[in-house]
């Protein structure tokens, strides 16, 4: 399915899951993807990375997402957007399948990337991990030298050939534009560096696999401006090579980073468009209030 | 409030007690002490009048229950001499000694037999009827060269029974044990039966020329004796084949006070025990405490570790791994002495004697593995110690941070590798402390080692240069059931006193050394995997 389908079709998926949905307090009209009116433009020549699909996700007896619908295109920096406990890394957690690491939880719908659905039973989650980066919210540097650090990803795939790895090492290094800094300690403990560093460590630990996308959870909340501006300036130069989902709950940084946005709220996709668009003409008046802050 | 730092201090205070009664006590026999000689007025109740030479050991009083209800002092002394005078040891009313002098010339022989000797020296006679006197110049050089040659020609004759011989009798045990099996398959004839003789023969052949080469040597430790009188007159000889070690104790300068007493303590620690073990030095025990501790990690750490593994990562919380850690828990409380009679029934006489029937039919009745022996023992203490170990592990474990863990399956590693590159090292110093706790406490439980494998005296080592070098059947010798024989089986209750301190010593120093080692490795790996979340 290709985002103009969806455009035109969108009611038609409205209707057949209406009874699938539990609403609390918003109006059930309300809640559908951005099918209605001119809302989404879709660069001519980008492919769909990530789609999902009717998809919800419960924790326990508790829903937490409720069918989303939503296509993130390649290479292309995606941000979803929304207040607390709208389940934005909900969302993002399930695109590398890191809540099945949680007892009781399900789901329904599926999540596919370039068109193959990553529940599939033949495909092992590690497997899946491999493709997809992540960068947490808080750095979590393994306790090993910046060396080991960067080609774990590696290593676990059985990739132990020194020179491959150090190749591996100053090219995931220079992208996280972190070579410079660490190039002559390399074999030093990874967590003498600052927490900046750390994240881009982190940063550069997701790419060295060369995965086809690369979720970030929050990345830079827990950081300085000065070290947040240089990350921004990495997802610039990042997304010329992977598909960047990144979650933020900095309206400012999502309008500054992205070029597409997703506002999510009480764990149903409420608008989904071209940044620009979102946060100059959005279509719903939920988004127009979270964006101008008078909510959230 | 105060109730809480009065009960830090009752409890430091106690310890504090403990150590120092077990260190001065213990530390003090390797300390040469000054020998008196008493003047004795009368007789005492046994018949010993005159001048006794001796160490005062302790002071006492006695009450005496006449008419007057006295107070009477009484001063237990160390005569030595124990087969002359009966005991060691004597008390004697204070009242009847009239004198006291500290003559330079005395002399203190360290025997291989009936325990130390003080004496007068005379004379040195060896068999040619060659004198020195005493008085004359070169007599302590010459002393201490004779003894010095004996004490070597010991070593010789040592080295041929023990290793050389042993490795004939070992030899040919395995022989007749061939031979055994042979005649059970009806195959003992012919070309077999007579190679078997001729080695026979031969083996047979050395062990006699080696047997009388040791003959000589002990025959030739009599050349030459030692003349000498004792503080009450009479006059004797020994042999110097009978003594170790010899000084002047009233002669000694500081300096050579402390040369004696550093030797004192090596020879401790390193030679083997002699007079039932209240004398010579503890390495058998050292040497089998230190070998069962290790073997009970080795035993302990892999299934503890994996344990904790399986209730932390694996298992799903619920009723049955709750039921298993309080099992385990429980399992800590339960007396040793419970699990040495089940290493008993369950390890020697099951699984022993499984063993024995597959792999040594032909030793039986003689129990090789069906017996208690130094495996058995490290199995029993090892089962012991394994809660210790799980829960130290499953702390550690759990106190990886989550955000660690996550980052790993985010890189695409499977559940075993996270464990295994990931939680386990950063687990490390939580379980290495556990082992070695568990280290500690196995090494100072002794009753359950009383009935799986530890003995008051062991003939060999359990390592040692014969194939396959580790004999894990073999029984052992221990420093806690050292210090408990010494204690209550010895013949001489007041001649192993001094030991029993000095080996109490000796295991409580090994034990705070082996917890000293703990924190150390635990504070380095705790450098090296510190996280960032601390």
């Amino acid at each position: 399915m290709t985002l103009c389908d969806l455009t035109k079709g969108g009611n038609q998926v409205t209707m057949n899951h209406e009874s699938h949905i539990r609403t609390p307090g918003i109006r059930a009209s309300e809640i559908r993807t951005s099918a209605q009116g001119p809302t989404r433009q879709k660069p001519l020549d980008s492919e769909i990375s990530i789609t999902v699909r009717d998809y919800s996700f419960f924790y326990g007896a508790q829903q937490a997402l409720f069918n989303v619908n939503l296509e993130m295109p390649e290479k292309q920096v995606t941000a979803i957007i929304g207040p607390s406990g709208c389940g934005k890394s909900t969302l993002i957690r399930n695109i590398n399948r890191m809540n099945d690491l949680i007892d009781l939880t399900r789901h329904s719908g599926d999540i596919l990337v370039k068109g193959q659905s990553i529940y599939d039973d033949e495909l092992e989650v590690t497997e899946i991990r491999k493709r997809i980066g992540m960068v947490f919210q808080k750095s979590n540097p393994f306790p090993k030298s910046i060396y080991e650090n960067v080609v774990y990803s590696l290593r676990v795939s059985g990739q132990n050939n020194k020179d491959f790895l150090d190749g591996v090492v100053e090219s995931s290094l220079k992208a996280a534009a972190l070579w410079d800094e660490v190039k002559d300690r390399l074999h030093k403990s990874a967590l003498e560096l600052s927490g900046g560093q750390m994240q881009r460590l982190c940063i550069a630990r997701a790419i060295a696999n060369r995965p086809e996308i690369l979720l970030m959870d929050e990345p830079c909340s827990a950081l300085d401006p000065l070290a947040t501006a240089k990350i921004e300036e990495l997802i610039f130069k990042l997304k010329k090579q992977y598909t960047i989902v990144i979650v933020t709950h900095n309206m400012q940084q999502a309008a500054r980073v992205s070029d597409y946005t997703a506002y999510f709220y009480l764990g149903s996709l409420v608008e989904f468009g071209a940044t620009k668009t979102i946060f100059t003409n959005p279509s719903k008046k939920e988004t127009e209030d979270y964006i101008t802050g008078r909510f959230g | 409030m105060w109730l809480t730092s009065a009960g830090l201090a009752i409890g430091l205070a106690m310890i504090v007690c403990i150590l120092s009664v077990i260190f001065t006590n213990g530390i003090r026999i390797f300390w040469p002490p000054a020998v008196a000689v008493f003047e004795l007025e009368g007789e005492s109740s046994d018949g010993f009048s005159g001048s006794a030479a001796g160490v005062l050991a302790k002071k006492q009083f006695k009450m005496v229950h006449d008419s007057e209800n006295r107070k009477i002092e009484e001063w237990q002394i160390f005569l030595g001499n124990r087969e002359v005078y009966g005991t060691s040891y004597k008390f004697f009313e204070r009242s009847s000694i009239k004198d006291i002098r500290y003559p330079r010339d005395i002399l203190r022989l360290e025997r291989r037999e009936y325990g130390d000797a003080l004496v007068f020296p005379v004379s040195l006679k060896s068999t040619n009827k060659e004198r020195v006197l005493f008085g004359a110049s070169g007599f302590e050089e010459t002393f201490r060269r004779l003894v010095q040659e004996t004490n070597e020609r010991w070593k010789e004759v040592h080295r041929i029974e023990k290793r050389e011989i042993g490795l004939i009798n070992h030899k040919i045990e395995k022989l007749r044990l061939r031979e055994k099996s042979l005649r059970r398959r009806g195959l003992f004839a012919g070309e077999q039966k007579r190679a078997l003789e001729e080695e026979l023969g031969r083996l047979q052949n050395d062990y006699q020329v080696l047997a009388d080469k040791a003959r000589y040597l002990r025959g030739a430790q009599d050349n030459v004796c030692l003349s000498y009188r004792l503080s009450t007159g009479q006059e004797m000889e020994l042999s110097i084949g009978k003594i170790v070690d010899f000084y002047f104790p009233n002669r000694l300068g500081m300096a050579e006070k402390w040369q004696f007493f550093f030797k004192r303590l090596g020879r401790f620690l390193t030679e083997e025990p002699r007079e039932a073990n209240t004398e010579g030095g503890v390495f058998p025990a050292i040497f089998g405490t230190f070998v069962m501790t290790v073997l009970m990690s080795l035993a302990v750490t892999p299934f503890g570790v994996l344990a904790a593994i399986y209730l932390r990562e694996y298992a799903r919380e619920g009723f049955l791994v709750r039921t298993v850690r309080v099992a385990v828990n429980n399992l800590a409380g339960v007396p040793s002495i419970v699990f040495g009679v089940f290493g008993v029934g369950f390890f020697v006489y099951f699984v022993g004697g499984t063993i024995d029937h597959l792999f040594f039919k032909d030793a039986l009745p003689t129990p090789t593995f069906g017996t208690g022996g130094i495996m058995w023992a490290s199995l029993t203490l090892a089962l012991l110690t394994i809660p210790v170990v799980i829960v130290a592990a499953e702390e550690a474990i759990a106190s990886v941070p989550r955000g660690m863990r996550e980052g790993s399956f985010a890189c695409g590693a499977s559940k075993w590798q996270t464990i295994q590159r990931i939680v386990l090292p950063a687990a490390a110093p939580g379980i290495l402390t556990g082992v070695i706790l568990a280290m500690a406490r196995g090494a100072s439980e002794v009753a359950p080692l009383m009935i799986v494998g530890v003995v008051k005296l062991a003939p060999n080592l359990p390592i040692d240069g014969i194939f396959p070098f580790i004999h894990l059947e073999r029984k052992f010798m221990h420093l806690g059931f050292h210090i408990y024989d010494l204690g209550f089986q010895s013949p001489d209750s007041d001649a192993a006193k001094p030991m029993v301190f000095a080996t109490a010593l000796l295991l409580i120093t090994l034990v705070v050394v082996m917890n000293l080692g703990a924190i150390l490795i635990r504070e380095h790996l705790r450098k090296k995997y510190a996280t960032g979340a601390f």
